[in-house]
């Protein structure tokens, strides 16, 4: 049977966004001409949270946009196709410093996609990756610059990230294969 | 081979679909549209995947379009244009099959004179096979698009009136859009002469409208078949001329319509004979669009027939 | 001659006197020499044990195409005789469409001698109709029966002049022979690569409507009401044409009529997924249909069960269904279909069924055999109406295999067939 632990409760999740927020404005050295964007599905609600923490806190407007990076994937046979591709809308992303945000960072993969998916839109002036969990387990050399809190998972374990807008509360939750 | 968990091998017709299927393929043409709009309009998702276009019939639409949708998802295309039929080159259909077979490639568009030739070719390789038009069978991808433009206009399927015009009997978009309006709701209508009507097409779930009049009466939507123009030296038609004035339909007979109706064909036209100019130019006419959306469906189609097992139940971010 | 032969206990069928009766069946010099209990035979005699077997008049075939002369590479008069043997057959009749057509006596002659070099079931010519079968000029008939053809017909085409029909229905009576017609109104057939109707519509294939046999049907019987001649109507396949037929023997017309095991077993829906092995002219018809042939066999509307064996390649057949050719093969499958669909089906009893298939076919063109009665050629089957098998094309002796039938599992089949009174074909051999 596997097993559920938690990781991150609604409140550790609020407060790694705060902190992530401002992180996130110091790295980009203030809001101007940054651009969110997030990975389709739970990538997209974390970004949009985070640019509301930003534009509380420093009344300035930013970008936005929403990546499904499914037919950037460079393992079609080996899971299959989606049935439901989400949306991709992105702003003019030429000159702009992009901040692509998803959940969780594991292998890499998804990030290069995303990586190549926004090269085909535009040429930012500079990505940076921000994410709520890091799991480990990379098979590529790319880090995240923004990370929300860190969980040590074997390869077949799980995690899980639920976000209220979606799945009715907020949790991140480990998940042993035995 | 490559047995997609959704659609199966090949598609040969929407009659082997059922309404899950149809909508799913609809629902994954969405993304598909915004992929045309993109500054690169194009993904890697078929990336090395290597598709032969095999037209034993002259298609420049179709073939168009299927290429469109092959490279803007970068797969390898091969255009083989094999005028006239398989007999007259030579070689039967079974070694061009063989043929492919041993090159190794991954996917046919198979456009042919002969009913179920697409299944006589899906049947005999390992190469996921898609039918571009066989003989009087079916055009499932024609079908598709006319059921997603429909949608985009009416927001649904389901209840939806639909009138097909002209000559059903030899048409395969006919047969493929009956199946895929039926499964999905809609009501189909067909008008057209008793001599251009296919035998039994009751049974296949339509109504009979038996004149242009009654079809334009009753339907939300006409989807008005092209004429071949042999059908007249063929003793189906008296005349081009008489046939625009039974049939055609034109803006005077559009005008005593209770309501505005949406007006498709799928091409090529004959102006002056099924339709006229000012009704195939109106502002009623979603023909264009159909193209526009000809390249997704054909998008989703490729995309759906490629993947492999299924196996895409996780929750989000799972594959990060 | 050959030895004689004693068939000792078998269940002894002979329609032609309303035999049915456990007995012995000897055969001596060619012929049927007795019937009846405890038959002792000459010492030298070759004595077989069939009890719970059947035995009957050899099977007669109104119907077959031997592809010989022209395309042996399909089948030839000795593969094919065998072929019927192996099916239970001690006759068949070859269709004159040919290569070249067999419209003169040196080409009736030519088939009649194949058969007897190849000494198993008999081969009895049909002749031409017309001059190579062109619809236009009467063939000699007279030429084409002082030869040994038994009938003439332009099968595999119809005779689409009415005029043309007339005078041969006419002129086939001063030789006694029927005058045997595919009916087809090619001008309403045309193009057409399967019954019109539901699955045609489906499928996308030009449909043959049912109304181009039975316009032919009609104008034949009035053809032959006209002139006293003897109709035989080729492979029977719509309920209308079996209408046309009640009415017109009600009425005394001289017409008989054969329906093939494919149209009284199949309907259209084995044309689904372009199953070429399924096309065939007449096309299979609708459920409709298949049970008026049915009913037809069993009231007698159609006289007889012919196989309309027509031998393709398969290369032919592997194709597109609107470019493959027309037919099956059915002489080994035959007595498997009709045992399991009309016997066991309730349609007929063993001894109707074997009046279908030997006395009333010998009796339509006034064949030898169809008869166990003394005198009577050895012309006999030895058949199992209880044996279970399943049709293998590969083990068939025809040279070809297309048949929509692989694999369909059959009650009956013959054992043992005996022609002249030499086994040309044993089972267990």
């Amino acid at each position: 049977m596997p097993t559920r632990t938690p990781v991150l409760d609604d409140r550790a999740i609020g407060r790694a966004l705060a902190r992530m927020a401002s992180e996130l404005v110091e790295r980009c050295g203030g809001t101007e001409d940054v651009v969110l964007v997030g990975i389709q599905r739970r990538g997209v609600e974390l970004a949009a949270r985070i640019r509301g923490l930003i534009e509380q806190s420093s009344g300035a407007r930013l970008g936005f946009g929403k990546l499904d990076i499914t037919l950037y994937r460079d393992d079609l046979q080996a899971i299959g196709p989606r049935p439901v591709i989400g949306e991709t809308s992105l702003p003019d992303l030429d000159g702009k410093t992009v901040v692509i945000v998803d959940d969780v960072l594991f292998t890499g993969r998804t990030v290069r996609a995303a990586l190549d998916e926004c090269a085909d839109f535009g040429r930012p002036r500079r990505v940076l990756l921000c994410v709520l969990v890091d799991r480990g387990g990379r098979e590529l050399p790319i880090q995240a610059d923004i990370v929300g809190g860190s969980v040590t998972a074997g390869p077949r374990d799980r995690v899980d990230v639920l976000v209220s807008e979606l799945d009715g509360r907020d949790a991140v939750e480990l998940v042993r294969a035995d | 081979m490559t047995r997609s968990a959704v659609l199966g091998k090949d598609l040969t017709g929407l009659e082997p679909l059922d309404a899950d299927q149809l909508r799913l393929i609809l629902d994954t043409a969405e993304p598909f549209k915004e992929v045309s709009e993109r500054p690169i309009k194009k993904v890697p998702a078929l990336r090395g995947k290597t598709i032969v276009n095999l037209f034993f019939e002259a298609s420049t639409r179709t073939r168009i379009s299927f290429e469109f949708a092959e490279k803007r998802l970068s797969a390898d295309t091969v255009n083989v244009a094999a005028s006239g039929s398989s007999v007259s080159k030579g070689e039967t259909l079974v070694d061009t099959a063989r043929n492919l077979e041993a090159m190794r490639i991954d996917m046919v568009v198979i456009r042919h004179g002969a009913s179920g030739a697409a299944q006589f070719l899906g049947d005999r390789i390992r190469s996921n096979v898609v039918n571009a038009g066989d003989g009087k069978h079916e055009h499932p991808t024609q079908g598709l698009l006319d059921l997603l433009t429909l949608r985009d206009r009416f927001g649904k399927l389901a209840g939806l009136k639909v009138a097909i015009c002209g000559d059903v009997l030899h048409s395969r978009v006919a047969r493929s859009n009956i199946w895929g309006l039926t499964k999905l709701g809609a009501e189909v209508g067909v008008c057209g002469p008793p001599t251009l009507l296919p035998r039994d097409v009751r049974e296949l779930g339509v109504t009979v409208l038996p004149r242009i009049e009654d079809a334009i009466a009753w339907a939300d939507a006409l989807n008005i078949l092209r004429l071949q123009l042999e059908r007249m030296q063929a003793g189906f038609i008296p005349s081009l001329r008489e046939y625009n004035r039974v049939f055609g339909v034109s803006r005077e007979r559009l005008a005593r319509a209770p309501k505005d109706l949406l007006i498709m064909h799928p091409g090529p036209m004959n102006r002056g004979v099924e339709i006229d100019s000012d009704v195939a130019d109106g502002e009623h006419s979603v023909i264009l669009p159909q193209v526009t959306n000809g390249v997704a469906v054909r998008m989703a189609v490729l995309y759906l027939l490629a993947g492999g097992s299924p196996d895409w139940h996780h929750p989000g971010g799972d594959h990060a | 001659m050959s030895r004689p032969i004693l068939l000792t206990g078998g269940r002894v069928l002979d329609p032609s006197r309303g035999v049915d009766q456990v007995a012995d069946v000897y055969l001596d010099g060619g012929k049927v020499a007795s019937v009846g209990q405890g038959i002792a035979g000459a010492d030298g005699a070759l004595r077989l044990d069939v009890r719970g077997k059947v035995v009957a008049p050899g099977l007669i075939d109104l119907h077959t195409h031997l592809r010989e002369p022209g395309q042996e590479e399909l089948e030839t008069v000795a593969s094919g005789a065998m072929a019927a043997a192996a099916g239970g057959f001690s006759a068949v009749c070859a269709m004159p469409n040919t290569d070249p057509v067999t419209d003169n006596q040196a080409a009736v002659g030519f088939i009649v001698s194949q058969a007897q070099r190849a000494g198993k079931a008999r081969v009895y010519p049909i002749g031409a109709i017309s001059v190579g079968q062109k619809g236009q000029q009467l063939a000699e008939f007279g030429e084409l029966v002082g030869a040994g053809a038994v009938a003439v017909s332009d099968d595999g085409k119809p005779v689409m002049s009415s005029h043309l029909m007339r005078t041969a229905l006419e002129y086939a009576q001063v030789f006694g022979i029927p005058v045997a017609d595919h009916c087809e109104d090619l001008t309403l057939a045309q193009g057409g690569a399967m019954h019109e109707g539901i699955v045609s519509t489906r499928l996308g294939l030009k449909g043959i409507p049912s109304a181009a046999e039975e316009i032919m049907v009609a104008r034949d019987i009035i053809l032959a009401e006209l002139t006293g001649g003897h109709v035989h109507l080729c492979h029977m396949s719509t309920r209308g044409s079996v209408e046309l037929i009640r009415r017109a023997k009600d009425r005394g017309v001289r017409v008989t009529a054969e329906a093939c095991p494919h149209h009284f077993t199949l309907t259209h829906h084995a044309c689904e997924a372009y199953d070429t092995n399924a096309k065939m002219n007449p096309p299979l018809r609708e459920e409709a249909d298949r049970e008026a042939v049915r009913q037809a066999l069993r009231d007698g509307t159609i006289d007889v069960i012919a196989t309309d064996h027509a031998p393709h390649h398969y290369d032919a057949k592997e194709r597109e269904f609107d470019d493959a050719p027309n037919g099956i093969i059915g002489l080994e499958t035959a007595l498997g279909l009709a045992i399991t669909e009309l016997v066991c089906g309730g349609l007929l009893t063993l001894p109707e069924l074997i009046a279908r298939m030997s006395t009333l076919p010998a009796r339509i063109f006034n064949l030898p055999g169809g008869t166990l009665a003394p005198g009577a050629p050895a012309d006999v089957v030895v058949l199992d109406p209880e044996a279970q098998w399943e049709v293998h094309p590969d083990a068939f002796f025809s040279k070809s295999r297309n048949t929509p039938f692989a694999g369909r599992r059959l009650t009956g089949r013959a054992d043992l067939t005996i022609v002249r009174g030499q086994v040309v074909f044993d089972r267990q051999a």
